[in-house]
């Protein structure tokens, strides 16, 4: 084990993936001589040459094309999107040929690549650059949708995903490549998609959120400890396959939750959470499951209104007291 | 023969039709083509045209009434035939109200037989559940409070006397319910602390610990054993309501998981429980000698080098193939008045996959060499595994082979693949003290294994001759290559 950033587990799970297979390979944009736009393939041009580190020009819908068929014919691309705002520009890449090809082709070609890079908002980065798009790709069947909150979860489902036969999502937290946590130096750690993680045990209300959410949520939870509320954090860690079981479990051990998401409130993936926990843990609930996310607005470039349109450690808060009847 | 005529199919959609007009009368003689009657389908008015020759003995439609596709509308048949045994059926049949003519129906023409299938209804309350749309800051959009009159604590009871009649809805969140049943408590004695007066959790254990609310006489429930637990307010955080290890209750539905059987598993099911119940099986042990066959095992895979691997397993198809072949009696089945002895030995190998279990069959195992029953079973099992055997390559066995050593399992008894008159088992082979030749006790390997016989087919002493040569064959391996 080791304390390693969420940037460094990161870059471990490729480099230990594309030493293991000789047909991962990486490509995107400033991916090799600049070491990616944020750092996170630092040194893999080095280590593996241009024939596997591909700078690709500002092109995103060609360049993931490019890995999808590469994937069709064998390959294991990992694509990396600068931010996944600029997945947008490829989402016909992704959606319409990555997550179909194998249905359509009657199973004779299936796509194992990985669509990788951070999304969520930053930090001042205006609105077109600030938005969570994870509520699009978890819509589309044929896709996995993987989030990981923590450098642990990082590089054990990265690992994985690489490992997937099929396309995989992977939005990594754009304020997160700097938190580390404690990582084994394992080469097999290896998380499967589609298991939730409870961070925290508590036992008055179930928190669900994943990504940077789940740091907040953290956060609400200690804050709640304080006036005597035991919150449980829960992360699925991947939307799409989403791990009901542990998540009903949660809510039917607290008989209450507020679903967390950085994302807007129409048709975020928050909502499909919220239902599948009223239909799996009906009985158990002792009021109506709360949605905390961002507001329904385009982000504002200025700080004060940025920080206000996020959810935020007192909204959490608000919200487990609504659904503990205590205002 | 009279017989029931349904409605045909006279628009490519149509579903159901208006009978509008019969054009033909009971008692008149049609041949093919004639029309006789016109329907109204969804389309356009249509003429109905008997394919059939013979005389309308009943119309069982009357002009004006709805009928389904398919459902009987009239009988044809030679004049003069009883029709009454078809009226009733194709009442039963459910379609057509009898007509007039029939007084004594019985009211069971309700099941119109057409169990209308709710198109999805799975899918539709997922599109309506949640429609908070558009409300602009929805993150603070907090469901429009009744700020709770006073701490629950503190409400006096309304009349301990004479508890309140119970007006209108009981607000209660599902929780307090799933609780006031385990606790033993009456809702309707306690007043909800939520929005509305909803009674949620804390409530409920309020009333449950005999303050709160104040109804001390919480009602217990008809179990004795689940009486009110004990509880004290907690201190530190009065309103919140602190879940408790759940009270036991007696064995209930969730204890357990009903899974669906598979079409294998109830084929399974179905097959070995006839087996066990129309086969008079008895069994045949006996142990062997391993040592000779592991050795020449060794030797052959030796030989393989990597071209390939030959498996205890194979050796011991070999050797059933040609224990049949030398006690021919057994390569036989009861197929119900006698015996049928086959000409041709063909090995079922029984193969664990992950629903079950199938047999897929080396064909001619006696006429084949060693390294190639090795190679069609590993393919064999391969295909079982991922479900891409043909029907032909697991049919047909004459005698079949179950082998568990793989598993260490030490001896085990089979049931026959019928209509099979026998299955041999085998067990893993054991290191185990032995008496050799000259008295002395050493080192030995051994195998045990047992016959399955059908006792209609087979008899003690032709079992044990057949086990005698497959003992015979498996300690003198070189046998098995000649």
């Amino acid at each position: 084990m080791g304390v390693i950033s969420y940037r460094e587990a990161l870059n471990q799970a490729m480099r230990e993936e594309m030493e293991r297979d000789a047909d991962v390979f990486i490509m995107g944009e400033e991916v090799g001589y600049y070491n990616g736009a944020y750092k996170v393939t630092q040194g893999m041009l080095q280590r593996f040459s241009e024939r596997r580190v591909v700078d690709a020009p500002i092109a995103e819908m060609g360049f993931a094309g490019v890995g999808v068929g590469a994937a069709m014919v064998g390959l294991r691309p990992i694509v990396e999107f600068m931010t996944f705002n600029f997945s947008l520009v490829a989402i016909d890449q992704i959606i319409n040929n990555a997550a179909k090809i194998y249905q359509m082709s009657g199973g004779q070609f299936n796509v194992p690549i990985v669509f990788r890079g951070p999304g969520g908002p930053a930090v001042q980065v205006g609105s077109q650059h600030s938005q969570a798009l994870e509520s699009f790709y978890a819509h589309v069947p044929g896709l996995k949708v993987v989030m990981p909150a923590t450098a642990y979860d990082a590089k054990g489902l990265l690992k994985m995903a690489i490992r997937d036969d099929n396309p995989v999502v992977f939005i990594e937290g754009e304020t997160l490549y700097n938190t580390t946590w404690d990582v084994p130096t394992d080469e097999e750690h290896l998380i499967p998609l589609g298991q939730a993680d409870v961070k925290r045990e508590g036992k008055d209300v179930t928190l669900i959120a994943w990504s940077k959410m789940v740091w907040t949520c953290l956060d609400a939870a200690k804050a709640l400890a304080e006036e005597g509320i035991e919150a449980e954090v829960v992360d699925p860690r991947t939307l799409r396959p989403l791990d009901v079981d542990t998540l009903a479990e949660s809510v039917r051990k607290t008989g209450r939750c507020v679903v967390v998401e950085i994302g807007w409130p129409v048709a975020g993936f928050g909502a499909e959470v919220a239902y599948q926990m009223q239909k799996l843990c009906m009985d158990s609930l002792d009021a109506p499951i709360e949605r905390v996310t961002s507001d329904d607005v385009p982000m504002p470039y200025a700080k004060n209104l940025e920080d206000e349109v996020q959810p935020q450690v007192k909204d959490v808060v608000a919200a487990v007291r609504r659904v503990l009847y205590l205002e | 023969m009279a017989q029931i005529i349904g409605l045909p199919k006279l628009s490519p959609t149509m579903e159901e039709g208006v009978l509008v007009r019969w054009t033909k009368k009971e008692g008149d003689k049609v041949s093919p083509g004639d029309l006789v009657a016109e329907v109204e389908t969804d389309k356009a008015n249509m003429d109905f045209n008997i394919e059939d020759d013979g005389v309308l003995l009943k119309l069982l439609v009357k002009e004006g009434e709805t009928v389904k596709l398919g459902a009987p509308v009239a009988i044809i048949g030679k004049a003069g035939e009883d029709v009454s045994a078809l009226v009733e059926e194709a009442q039963k049949q459910g379609a057509a109200p009898a007509p007039a003519a029939e007084p004594k129906q019985e009211p069971k023409q309700e099941p119109k037989q057409e169990p209308k299938q709710e198109p999805k209804q799975e899918a539709k309350p997922e599109r309506g559940a949640e429609t908070s749309t558009s409300a602009p800051a929805a993150k603070k959009q907090t469901p429009p409070q009744q700020k709770p009159a006073a701490k629950p604590a503190a409400k006096p009871a309304a009349d301990k006397a004479a508890p309140p009649q119970p007006t209108g809805r009981l607000l209660a969140s599902p929780l307090a319910k799933t609780l006031a049943l385990e606790l033993g408590v009456d809702l309707r004695n306690i007043q909800g602390s939520g929005p509305g007066g909803r009674i949620v959790e804390r409530d409920v254990r309020a009333a449950a610990s005999g303050g709160g609310n104040g109804h001390a006489q919480a009602q217990p429930a008809v179990d004795e054993e689940a009486e009110p637990v004990e509880e004290e307010p907690t201190k530190q955080t009065q309103a919140l309501a602190v879940r408790h290890a759940r009270q036991m209750v007696p064995d209930a539905e969730g204890d357990y998981t009903d899974m669906p059987a598979s079409n294998m598993r109830k084929r399974i099911a179905a097959r070995l429980t006839e087996a066990k119940r129309d086969v008079p099986h008895f069994y045949l042990m006996r142990t062997i000698d391993a040592a000779p066959m592991l050795a020449f095992r060794g030797r052959l895979n030796e030989l393989l080098g990597d071209k390939g691997k030959v498996s205890v397993n194979d050796l011991i198809i070999k050797a059933v193939a040609l224990a049949l072949r030398r006690v021919p009696e057994c390569n036989a089945q009861w197929n119900g008045e006698g015996i049928r002895q086959f000409h041709r030995v063909h090995v079922g190998v029984a193969v664990a996959i992950e629903e079950g279990l199938v047999t897929p069959v080396v064909r001619d195992a006696d006429q084949k060499g060693i390294g190639a029953i090795a190679a069609e079973v590993r393919d064999l099992a391969d295909r079982a595994r991922s479900r891409r055997l043909k029907a032909h390559e697991i049919t047909g066995s004459t005698f079949s082979v179950s082998n568990l050593g793989m598993m260490a399992i030490e001896r085990f008894t089979a049931i026959i693949n019928p209509p099979e008159a026998g299955i041999l088992a085998i067990g893993t082979v054991v290191d185990t003290p032995v008496v050799d030749k000259g008295g002395a006790i050493v080192a030995g390997k051994r195998m045990t294994v047992t016959m399955s016989c059908d006792h209609r087919v087979i008899d003690g002493a032709l079992g044990a001759k057949w086990l005698a040569a497959f003992v015979d064959l498996v300690e003198r391996p070189e046998s098995l290559a000649l």
